[in-house]
């Protein structure tokens, strides 16, 4: 039988050190959508989704109750919607967002993401006519979540898609500018994206993907961070073990939730993804992981060292506890949504240079950053640009999710509210790279021999 | 199927009575009881079989929490599987 120790460790970790499950997102494909009528798709689309979603929500609700850990989000992830609705003529397809939007309202789920185009070799006209509909279905929706791939190792980096982006970002933040440029929240540009990530925004279902399934996102910095507290002063062999067995733990609560909600739903279980996604909430900080290794702010000399460990410690660890792992699984470093990155940034501890460092060495990407509103549309491609280029060489997925915040500037602050939490505004280096965006073009694909 | 109950707090008479009175009502057998003094609270765990439950999961759970806010305890219940799959290979 289970030990009390045990009980009350568990309990203590759902309790008082935030273990929660963050996702259960449900992959659904809308391939058999198609239609050359833009009404009969988006009609299609509803049905389907509201079909295989409707009761999403409640199992989730009832494993919540019956297991006792929370389960903080149900979403929906669906086939690129570039692809769907490239079959109809019309040149907008703002529609189809609020489609999606009407379907995720109608189930239940707080987002539902695939308003994507993967363009990372070129562009088709559908994906052309989603990336023009972006600004708006992000405005005009409010559960829709849309993401581009622009680059990737085997293609190399679609630059005019890269420059494309910065102008859409500033649009999509002018739209939304009454919600301090909410709508780029909502938006990310990848290079290398997985087709099985089921954490937002950048979720979508891949066209490798089977018709429906469940994918599982875990959470848990702070039961990381409580661990480590117990093995002060001890060598990193002593830490990256510590790390380890805790991400077992928290991972085989996403393994028993995915594998029970897909029995429960009917639907093939995909995959858990083995992050440590951080909240705004007190004792939820990867950044507070990083100081509990010793230093005295995230972003001090070492922390690329320290969350290189953390990263690779926590897919150890997790790997063994779940038969499929996927998805980004790593350390997110989201600026706004973890309390040490805020504090980090607003004591100047930590820049965009230093994250983009830290980005080498774990998931995601440039996350959740908000810059100086009058940031131009080149400059941000320019940051998009730096970012691909490290997960193309790599040969890992990166992401950008900046958000230009209207009429802010360095040092104020922006609330986005709730998950998504609060962020100082980050200098960006103020020298123009006008001229090396307007090249466009493709930046061709990395040899992969010579390693250096 | 087996759930684990828990109740946390400051230990006083009648506790297992009122925990194992609802147990009866909803005819949920219990397996085993262990108690101990955790970090200055008392802890009572308690291994329940729920195969015969008369009432719903929620049902029983929303019973023993409002019996803990009675008592101010905190009484919870999980199924098992939750703790043997993160304490057990």
């Amino acid at each position: 039988m289970i030990t009390p120790f045990e009980v009350i460790e568990t309990i203590k970790m759902i309790q008082e050190e935030n273990l929660d499950i963050r996702t259960i997102t449900m992959g659904i494909s809308l391939r058999d959508c198609s239609h050359s009528e833009g009404n009969i798709a988006r009609e299609k689309i509803y049905n389907k989704i509201t079909r295989l979603a409707s009761n999403l929500v409640k199992v989730g609700q009832d494993i919540e109750k019956e297991y006792g850990i929370p389960i903080i989000n149900k979403r929906i992830a669906v086939t690129p919607i570039s692809l769907i609705a490239e079959s109809c003529d019309e040149e907008d397809y703002v529609k189809f967002a609020e489609t999606l939007d009407k379907a995720a309202e109608a189930v239940g789920v707080n987002f539902i993401g695939g308003f994507s185009a993967l363009v990372h070799k070129g562009y088709t006209v559908g994906e052309q006519k989603l990336i023009k509909s972006i600004p708006t279905a992000l405005s005009a929706t409010k559960k829709v979540c849309s993401s581009v791939n622009v680059a990737t190792t085997k293609a190399g980096i679609n630059m005019d898609a890269v420059g494309e982006m910065g102008q859409i970002i500033k649009e999509t933040a002018r739209l939304t500018a009454g919600d301090g440029g909410l709508g780029c929240a909502k938006l990310v540009v990848f290079a290398n994206v997985p087709e099985d990530n089921p954490f937002m925004a950048g979720a979508f279902h891949g066209i490798g993907e089977p018709e429906c399934v469940i994918n599982v996102g875990v959470s848990g910095p702070g039961v990381v961070k409580c661990a480590l507290e117990k093995v002060k002063g001890a060598d990193f062999g002593t830490v990256a073990e510590t790390i380890k067995k805790t991400a077992f733990k928290i991972t085989r609560m996403g393994q028993l939730v995915a594998q029970e909600a897909s029995k429960r739903l009917g639907v093939s279980f995909g995959i858990v993804d083995l992050s440590l996604a951080p909240t705004p909430a007190i004792g939820d900080s990867v950044a507070h992981i990083l100081e509990e290794m010793g230093l005295e702010k995230c972003g001090a000399h070492g922390t690329t060292a320290a969350l290189a460990l953390l990263n690779d410690a926590v897919k150890k660890g997790g790997t063994m506890a779940s038969s499929y792992v996927g998805g980004l699984s790593g350390a997110f470093i989201p600026v706004s949504e973890d309390a040490g990155m805020i504090d980090a940034v607003t004591k100047g501890a930590l820049s965009i240079e230093k994250l983009e460092a830290m980005t080498c060495v774990c998931s995601v990407g440039l996350d959740m950053i908000a810059v100086p509103g009058d940031t131009s549309a080149e400059t941000i491609s320019a940051i998009i640009a730096d970012e691909v280029a490290i997960g193309v060489i790599n040969n890992k997925t990166t992401a950008v999710r900046i958000i230009p915040v209207p009429g802010k500037k360095v040092g104020d602050i922006v609330g986005f509210g709730g998950l998504l939490g609060y962020a100082p505004i980050m200098k960006v280096n103020e020298y123009s790279s006008d001229a090396f965006i307007k090249r466009g073009g493709r930046i061709p694909a990395p040899i992969h021999s010579l390693r250096n | 199927m087996r759930a684990v109950i828990t109740v946390i707090g400051k230990d006083k008479v009648g506790i297992i009575a009122a925990v194992s009175n609802i147990l009866a009502d909803c005819n949920v057998n219990i397996l085993d009881i262990s108690q101990t003094i955790m970090q200055d609270m008392f802890t009572m765990i308690m291994l329940v079989d729920i195969s015969q439950m008369k009432v719903i999961f929620s049902n029983l759970s929303d019973q023993l929490e409002k019996k803990g806010q009675e008592m101010g305890l905190s009484i919870k219940i999980q199924h098992e599987d939750i703790f043997n799959s993160m304490h057990r290979i």
